[in-house]
């Protein structure tokens, strides 16, 4: 067993495990963790396939964005924990009955015998000044170009989504418009009365 | 060497995983959001394998777009989690029927 092969499965172990763990812990702050140890796992999985730009972004996007969001989410909610478990014993044997049909299933289709190392041979290495990020960046701008694009429009829409979604108006708030206060002329403030003078 | 089917068994175990966890974990939308983010991940794990043993860079793109749209299922996802949160304090599945569907 090679070097890289041993790197492999060690990732590979990990990211089950970590994966396992995320869909059995009680807390879901452990499962979030735990999400995040599948997601750099992975992250060096990619690298092993020499996706070394998509490794970086995984973690950058994935584990520096969305999983903070997922944290900053579940931390700032009170969540009854236990009403949210009932259920979980029960469910288990069949959730673990079926996870392991479908994985079953699905590695009859992609094991050794169909996509084997004697099917698909790995590919030759790099040279060791090849760039990833310039080979993707070299597609991503001419050939698909649109889908880019389009990727950049749906990232603006789910920004206008989640702050239209969350914003709301308080009532209670003691708030000042700026653009009503910097319009006030002097007599809707002071009103000059004139009055006698008082004697003895 | 490793082999393609290894990264694909691998790509196969972690989408039963996340498949088994929406089952069992089904009252928790939270949790179910994050068994969504695995599963995609096993997703993009199998276009990276097959990127890298056919040679074409088009597997890696579609992983940068899946990563983005993900992104964003994640951020409005929250944000009606949140949302919900604020309108029933509670963000168990079954409290959510008034479609009575």
């Amino acid at each position: 067993m090679t070097l890289e092969k041993l790197i492999f499965y060690v990732l590979a172990a990990v990211v089950i495990m970590a994966a396992t763990m995320v869909v059995t812990r009680r807390n879901p702050v452990h499962s979030a963790l735990f999400l995040i140890l599948a997601f750099f796992a992975s992250s060096g999985i990619w690298l092993l396939a020499e996706a070394e730009f998509l490794a970086i972004v995984l973690v950058l996007v994935y584990v520096g964005a969305v999983m903070v969001l997922f944290l900053f989410v579940l931390m700032m909610l009170d969540i009854d924990l236990a009403v949210l478990r009932a259920g979980f014993i029960k469910l288990l044997p069949l959730g673990i009955i079926m996870a392991i049909a479908m994985a079953a299933e699905l590695i009859l289709v992609v094991g050794p015998e169909n996509f084997g190392i004697d099917k698909y041979a790995a590919p030759a290495r790099h040279a060791a000044d090849y760039s990833n990020t310039e080979e993707i960046g070299s597609v991503l701008y001419t050939v698909y170009m649109y889908p880019f694009e389009i990727a950049a429009v749906i990232l603006l829409v789910a920004i206008i989504a989640a702050i239209g979604l969350t914003m709301r108006k308080r009532s209670d708030t003691k708030y000042l418009d700026p653009a009503t206060q910097v319009v006030v002329k002097r007599k809707d403030r002071v009103r000059m009365v004139s009055m006698d003078a008082e004697r003895g | 060497m490793i082999a393609l089917s290894d990264y694909l068994i691998l790509g196969a175990i972690l989408f039963a995983i996340s498949v088994a966890g929406i089952f069992i974990n089904r009252k928790n939308v939270i949790i179910l959001l994050m068994c969504v983010e695995l599963m995609l991940l096993a997703v993009n794990m199998n276009f990276i394998a097959f990127s890298h043993f056919l040679g074409d860079t088009a597997g890696q793109v579609f992983v940068f777009f899946i990563l983005t749209v993900a992104a964003a299922e994640a951020a409005i996802g929250l944000a009606i989690l949140v949302v919900l949160f604020r309108s029933k304090r509670s963000i168990n599945v079954e409290d959510m029927d008034v479609l009575k569907g």
